[in-house]
C-alpha cells in the first residue's frame, strides 16, 4: 500500500525527528495551539455555561450564539482575521476558539440543566449556599457531560489547528501545507497521520480524566 | 456548641440500644398509642435520652404560623391566611388534596418559599430574623425520593449538614455511622453509593441525613409517597420509633389520610385554595369532622378506622370455651354449655389450634386437622378494637381469639361483645375528646 509506505517512510526517517521542522517541534507547536485555544474557549464557555445552566436563564441566547459559532467557517474566519489583524497568533487562535466555544457552552448548559432537581432542592433545604449547590451538588453530577463537551471541542481544535500553517505558523499543518506545495506526498500523509494520532491521544486523555474525576456513584448511576 | 464528646462515642453501646431493626417493638409503639398522646403528655412521657446525646439533647421547637399568605405574581393564592400552632416534640401532619398549599406551607417554614404576608415564629422568634442558611441548617429536610447526592457515598450523604456546620471530617463520619444505625441501615452500606440502594433504603438515608446535625425541627415533604406499601409501612413505624426517642418537632406533608392518621399527633386538613379546614388530633378528626369537605376527605370507612384509637384491653374475654387438646371427658363436658356454640382447642402450651362445634369433641380423640381455622388472633393487652373486630369478622365462627405475649390463648370474644365495647368506647370518647382538643 502506497499510503502505508508513505507513513512508514516519513516516520522512519531519522531526519524528520530533529531540528526546527522535526516531528517533536511540530507536535509541540500543535499541542501549544490546541491548549491555548481550548484554554481560552473553556475560560469563556465553562463559566457562562455553568451559570446559565445553574440559574436556568439565557438558554435561548446560548442556542443562538452556538448556532452562529458553528456556522462560521474556521478557514474563512482565519483569513479574514489575518487580513484585519496582520501576522500574529490572534488570527490563528480566534477561529479555533470560535470553533470550540459552542460545544463547550451548549453541553455545559445542557449538563447543568439535566441534573436531577431533587438533590438540588434538598441541598438548598439543608442550608447550602448557591456556590456550594453549584460546585458540590450540580457540578459533580454534570461532570461527565461537561467533559464530553470539552472533549469534542479539543478534538475539533486538534484537527482544525492545521490551518495555522497557511498563515506561516507551525504545527502539524506545516507538513500538509508544505508537502502539498512541494508535491511531497510522503510529508502530506505523515502530517495527516500525526494529526489523526493526536486526535486519538486526546480521546484517550479525556477518557483517563473522566475516570479520575467522575465519582463512581455518578458513573454507576449512569450505566444503570 | 455541643462538645465533640456528646456524639459518636460508644459505638458498641449504640449497637445495643440504638438499633431499631432488632429491637422488638414495645407494647406502646405497636398499638400506635404513643402518637395519640397529646403533645403535653408526650413531652412528659418521652423516654430517657438513651445514648443519642448524653449531655445536651436538642428537642423540638414550637412553630407558630401566624396568618400567613402566599400569593404568586400571577395572582394565584397558594396559602390563604393560614394560622397554625405546631406543637413541639410531636408530629404534625399537613394533609389535603393536591393544590391545597400543604407543601408551600412546609417550604415557608424553612424559607424555601417566602410568605407574602404574615409571620412564622420558631420558639417565639421570627424566622426572618436569622440568616436563611443558618435557619435551614437547624431544620432537617426530607423530600420525596430522598434526593440523595449520587456522587457521594451513603456516609458522606448523611454527613452533609455536619460538614456544612464546620465539623471535622472524622467527627461528621462518626456521627453519620451512628445515624445509620439509628434509622436501621446496615453499616456495610456506608461505602456504597445511592444508586446501589433500594428506594426504601434511600429514604432511610434521607431521614438519617436530615437528623445528622440533631436539629430541633424535621420537615418532611411526602417522604414515603414513592415507595411500595410494605416498605412505606416499615418506614412509618421506624419514624414513630425514632420520634419516640428523639422527640423532635416534625412537620409532615402527605396526601394520604391513612398516613396522616397513623403518624400525626395533630393533623391539619387543608382544602384547595390554601385554607385550613380542620386542625385536630386524629381521633377527634375521625369522630367529629368539621364539615362535609373533611368528612369526604376522610373517606367512607372512617368509623372503622377510628376504632384503632380504642384499646381492646377492656374487652370481656371468655376463658370458659377453651379446652386443651388432651382434655378429659369431664373437662369437655364442663365447658360444653348451651350458650357457647364453639369450643377453642389449644395445644399443650395453650396456643390456639382451632374451633370445634359444641358437642362434637370426644376426649382422647380430638382430631386437630378437622378443627375450624381460628383465624388471625389479636394481642389481648395491646391491640386496638379495630384489630379485635377484624379478627372476629375474619373468623369462620364469628368469635375472635385473644392471645398473650407468648401466643397463648388468653380468651375468646364474640362479635356481639366487641360491638358493645365499641358502643361503650364511643360514649366514653364523646366526653374525653373535647378535653384533648387544643
Amino acid at each position: 500500500m502506497n499510503i502505508l509506505n508513505y507513513m512508514a517512510d516519513f516516520l522512519g526517517d531519522g531526519a524528520h525527528w530533529t531540528g526546527y521542522d522535526g516531528i517533536p517541534t511540530r507536535v509541540g507547536e500543535h499541542i501549544g495551539y490546541t491548549l491555548m485555544a481550548l484554554g481560552i474557549a473553556a475560560a469563556v464557555g465553562l463559566p457562562v455555561g455553568l451559570l446559565t445552566g445553574h440559574t436556568g436563564r439565557g438558554g435561548n441566547a446560548l442556542a443562538l450564539i452556538a448556532t452562529v459559532g458553528r456556522a462560521l467557517p474556521s478557514f474563512g474566519l482565519m483569513v479574514l482575521m489575518f487580513l484585519l489583524l496582520g501576522l500574529g497568533m490572534a488570527p490563528v487562535l480566534i477561529p479555533l476558539v470560535v470553533l470550540a466555544i459552542p460545544p463547550i457552552l451548549v453541553t455545559t448548559y445542557e449538563a447543568m440543566r439535566s441534573v436531577d432537581p431533587a438533590p438540588v432542592d434538598a441541598a438548598r433545604g439543608m442550608g447550602m449556599g448557591e456556590p456550594e449547590v453549584l460546585f458540590r451538588v450540580e457540578l459533580p453530577v454534570a461532570l461527565p457531560l461537561i467533559l464530553s463537551g470539552l472533549r469534542s471541542a479539543a478534538i475539533q481544535i486538534v484537527s482544525t489547528a492545521t490551518i495555522a500553517a497557511y498563515v506561516s505558523f507551525g504545527g502539524l499543518g506545516r507538513y500538509i501545507v508544505d508537502g502539498l506545495y512541494q508535491r511531497d506526498y510522503e510529508k502530506v500523509v505523515g502530517g495527516a497521520t500525526l494529526v489523526a494520532a493526536m486526535a486519538l491521544a486526546t480521546l484517550a486523555l479525556f477518557w483517563a480524566v473522566t475516570r479520575l474525576t467522575v465519582s463512581r456513584g455518578v458513573r454507576g448511576a449512569g450505566t444503570g | 456548641m455541643r462538645d465533640a464528646d456528646g456524639f459518636g462515642r460508644h459505638p458498641a453501646h449504640n449497637r445495643e440500644n440504638g438499633s431499631f431493626r432488632t429491637r422488638a417493638p414495645g407494647p406502646e409503639s405497636s398499638s400506635g398509642e404513643r402518637s395519640r398522646l397529646s403533645p403535653q403528655l408526650l413531652a412528659q412521657s418521652r423516654p430517657e435520652a438513651g445514648d443519642f446525646c448524653q449531655t445536651r439533647r436538642v428537642f423540638g421547637a414550637l412553630i407558630r404560623i401566624d396568618s400567613v399568605t402566599k400569593r404568586y405574581p400571577d395572582g394565584t393564592v397558594a396559602v390563604d391566611r393560614l394560622s397554625l400552632e405546631i406543637p413541639d416534640r410531636a408530629i404534625t401532619v399537613l394533609v389535603g388534596p393536591s393544590g391545597c398549599g400543604k407543601t408551600t406551607t412546609l417550604r415557608m417554614i424553612n424559607r424555601m418559599v417566602e410568605p407574602s404576608e404574615g409571620t412564622i415564629l420558631l420558639d417565639g422568634k421570627d424566622i426572618q430574623q436569622q440568616p436563611v442558611n443558618t435557619l435551614r441548617r437547624s431544620m432537617g429536610y426530607v423530600i420525596q425520593n430522598a434526593g440523595l447526592f449520587q456522587h457521594r457515598t451513603i456516609l458522606d450523604n448523611i454527613a452533609t449538614v455536619p460538614r456544612l456546620l464546620g465539623w471535622g471530617k472524622e467527627r461528621s463520619r462518626a456521627r453519620a455511622r451512628e445515624l445509620m444505625d439509628r434509622v436501621g441501615l446496615d453499616g456495610t452500606l456506608a461505602r456504597r453509593y445511592p444508586y446501589q440502594l433500594s428506594g426504601g433504603q434511600q429514604q432511610r438515608v434521607g431521614v438519617a441525613r436530615a437528623l445528622a446535625a440533631d436539629p430541633p425541627v424535621l420537615l418532611m415533604d411526602e417522604p414515603f409517597s414513592a415507595v411500595d406499601p410494605v416498605v412505606r409501612k416499615g418506614l412509618q413505624d421506624e419514624l414513630l420509633r425514632i420520634q419516640e426517642e428523639l422527640a423532635k418537632t416534625i412537620v409532615f406533608v402527605t396526601h394520604d389520610i391513612d398516613e396522616a392518621v397513623k403518624l400525626g399527633t395533630m393533623v391539619a386538613v387543608m382544602r384547595t385554595g390554601g385554607r385550613l379546614a380542620q386542625f385536630a388530633p386524629p381521633a377527634e378528626l375521625l369522630t367529629d369532622p368539621a364539615d362535609a369537605f373533611v368528612e369526604d376527605f376522610l373517606g367512607t370507612d372512617r368509623g372503622i378506622r377510628r376504632l384503632s384509637f380504642f384499646t381492646a384491653a377492656g374487652l370481656d374475654l371468655l376463658t370458659a370455651p377453651i379446652v386443651a387438646v388432651d382434655a378429659t371427658a369431664e373437662q369437655i363436658a364442663a365447658r360444653d354449655t348451651a350458650d357457647v356454640p364453639y369450643l377453642l382447642v389449644t395445644d399443650l402450651d395453650g396456643r390456639p389450634l382451632g374451633w370445634a362445634e359444641s358437642g362434637e369433641l370426644t376426649a382422647g380423640s380430638i382430631e386437630t386437622d378437622r378443627l375450624l381455622p381460628h383465624g388471625r388472633p389479636f394481642a389481648a393487652g395491646t391491640d386496638s378494637l379495630r384489630a379485635a373486630l377484624d379478627c372476629a369478622v375474619l373468623s369462620p365462627t364469628g368469635w375472635a381469639v385473644a392471645v398473650d405475649g407468648e401466643g397463648r390463648a388468653a380468651g375468646v370474644v364474640s362479635q356481639q361483645t366487641i360491638a358493645e365495647a365499641i358502643r361503650g368506647a364511643h360514649a366514653n370518647s364523646a366526653r374525653t375528646t373535647q378535653k384533648v382538643a387544643p
